[in-house]
């Protein structure tokens, strides 16, 4: 088997303040603290996972900037087994067909059974990636997937619909399957394998290494702009109860008694 | 052609909400570009649902055919890709939906036509198609513009506007299926119903749920301590169920239940949209988070920004002490 995880370096916004550059097209992004897209975390888990199971490999491939290496090792030290870094700032990242253009590009030539991305990113959050990338590399997909049995010649996926629903399909290899989280529990690196990732093979390469034209995957390639970015007015009708966090629960506490919702 | 052209979508013989949502959208850039809006539906015995959506007043396709039972995305392209070159609409519209999300980007590689995911607002001006979308967890707008092309391809997120009310009957046209033959490879199985498990949350009249904010496990029993407290039942966002500390069958979320509690105590919950989607029609919403950006906020009725952990537990003993 073998396999390739596909990983973002995302910022962890949930609870940081955002503000937006005076470019009016990128964020400040100076105080985030970055790791792996989520879903991307569970991708990785599930890909070995199916390697501790079925044997083979499993190879990393993300396109970002030296920072990242530091989730690439991680991954590695969870038991991916060698990595390819891309890093171009010609390749127009604001588009999910163009970055899935430059990740089947890199893919291309390799011979492969399943490859896994997570199904959304935490920041863009197109989920468009894994499926633009199947179609790029002629293969079979599935997204927003939830449990994976490896058969013989064929995956069956279950896929994450609405209202806790799955559909389940099967599908020939090779194929692309975006990972929904929750499908695993992710392990933490353990301390061996952290020691053997800092030995194991991370190749960076640029478009030009991967005999990718530029001119097929720059902001000109893309078929569509990035034009501003805002902060949305924020409307809240909430109440908003203020004090030391034992006058706000006091005051809370008689507010739902009183409202007899309670 | 300047038309519309939205695939509507439908589950087990019923049509989704999204299918309505999009009604508010479409008409108003159709107008915009000066075409109109046809409405169609891919599936099987789709009478009543041809019949529904053409109470919008616009024109339904029907491409009716057992082959399009059950959602396949392999299906789905080949047929739409022969439809697009067919109809050459200069919108193609779909939900970002489990369905939507599962063959657009393939279909816009494919076509190699532009793609917006998720859109939460269109408008044309000046010339050009904009979407609306949000990044960053929801902290940030983006107006992203096509570029010219034969075929604007664009999902709509769920529940990003209130569907309209219907307002006169359009005609319905029957056409055939441009999918000749079954697809090899991929196979539908079959659907799995949603878990059920010892509570259903749908029906619970008071909830008290948790989010990220717990951080772990172990600080569970600061939130059964106030459930207890109340006679309150818990659930828990994607966050809470991923991590394993609430069941699954108690997610509440556009992947979850969608549940309408008297009260709602949303605690350590950044309120992702998704998020909001499930919970937004309970009657009375309370939400504690530290982060006083955090979306959650929009809903709620009472607020307060701060710890959890600082805040539930005496919150619990006012309870307790205010009734008796």
């Amino acid at each position: 088997m073998k396999s390739i995880v596909c990983i973002k370096y995302v910022p962890d916004t949930s609870e940081a303040e955002v503000k937006v550059n005076p470019d009016g097209k990128t964020v400040d992004d100076s105080r985030f603290s970055f790791d792996i897209n989520d879903a991307d975390n569970y991708a990785v888990e599930e890909s070995v996972l199916i390697k501790e199971d079925k044997g083979g490999e499993v190879d990393v491939l993300s396109i970002g900037p030296k920072q990242s290496e530091v989730m690439i090792r991680m991954a590695m030290a969870k038991g991916c087994d060698k990595a390819t870094r891309v890093e171009d700032d010609r390749i127009a990242d604001h588009d999910p067909l163009m970055v899935a253009k430059v990740l089947a590009g890199a893919i291309k030539d390799q011979e492969f059974d399943l490859i896994f991305t997570g199904c959304w990113a935490d920041d863009d959050g197109h989920m468009a990636t894994g499926v633009a990338l199947a179609e790029y590399l002629g293969v079979n997909h599935a997204s927003m997937v939830k449990k994976v049995e490896v058969l013989d010649g064929k995956v069956r996926a279950h896929r994450e619909l609405e209202g806790g629903m799955m559909e389940v399909l099967e599908l020939e290899l090779p194929a692309v399957l975006t990972i929904q989280t929750g499908i695993n529990e992710p392990r933490y690196a353990p301390i061996r394998g952290i020691r053997q990732a800092q030995k194991k093979e991370l190749n960076v390469v640029s478009l030009d290494d991967l005999g990718i034209d530029p001119a097929e995957v720059d902001s000109d390639a893309s078929q569509v702009v990035l034009e501003n970015l805002y902060i949305p007015e924020i409307e809240s009708a909430a109440e908003f109860i203020e004090g030391e966090p034992d006058e706000k629960a006091k005051k809370l506490a008689s507010i739902l008694v009183k409202g007899g919702l309670v | 052609m300047s038309d519309v052209l939205v695939l509507a979508e439908h589950r087990q013989g019923a049509l989704r909400d999204i299918s309505f949502e999009m009604m508010a959208i479409a008409p108003r850039v159709a107008e915009a570009m000066g075409g109109e809006v046809k409405v169609l539906l891919l599936g099987s015995g789709m009478d009543d649902m041809a019949k529904k959506m053409s109470e919008y007043g616009h024109k339904v396709i029907v491409v009716d055919d057992p082959l399009f039972e059950d959602f396949n995305a392999e299906k789905y392209q080949k047929a739409l890709s022969a439809l697009l070159d067919d109809m050459k609409p200069a919108v193609f519209m779909t939900g970002q939906t489990a369905q939507g999300v599962d063959f657009m980007p393939a279909l816009a590689v494919e076509k190699k036509l532009p793609y917006i995911a998720e859109a939460i607002d269109l408008n044309y001006e000046d010339g050009a198609l904009k979407a609306t979308r949000t990044v960053y967890t929801g902290k940030v707008n983006a107006t992203v513009a096509f570029k010219p092309a034969d075929t604007f391809l664009v999902t709509i997120r769920e529940g990003a506007v209130e569907a309209p009310e219907p307002a006169s009957a359009g005609e319905v046209e029957k056409m055939d299926s441009p999918l000749k033959e079954d697809v090899p490879y991929r196979k539908f199985v079959e659907y799995i119903e949603a878990e059920v498990g010892d509570v259903d949350i749908t029906q619970s009249e008071v909830l008290v749920s948790v989010g990220r904010g717990l951080k772990e496990d172990k600080n569970l029993p600061v939130i059964e301590d106030l459930a207890k407290a109340i006679k309150a039942d818990i659930s828990g966002s994607r966050a809470a169920t991923d991590a394993g500390w609430i069941p699954h069958d108690r997610q509440v979320g556009t992947s979850g239940k969608t549940v309408k509690p008297k009260l709602y105590l949303a605690l350590g919950i950044s309120g992702a949209f998704q998020h909001l989607a499930g919970m937004k029609g309970a009657k009375t919403i309370v939400a504690v988070n530290k982060d006083p950006e955090a979306p959650i906020f929009t809903v709620a009725d009472y607020a307060i920004v701060d710890d959890i952990f600082k805040v539930v537990p005496a919150l619990t003993e006012k309870l307790k002490e205010l009734k008796g």
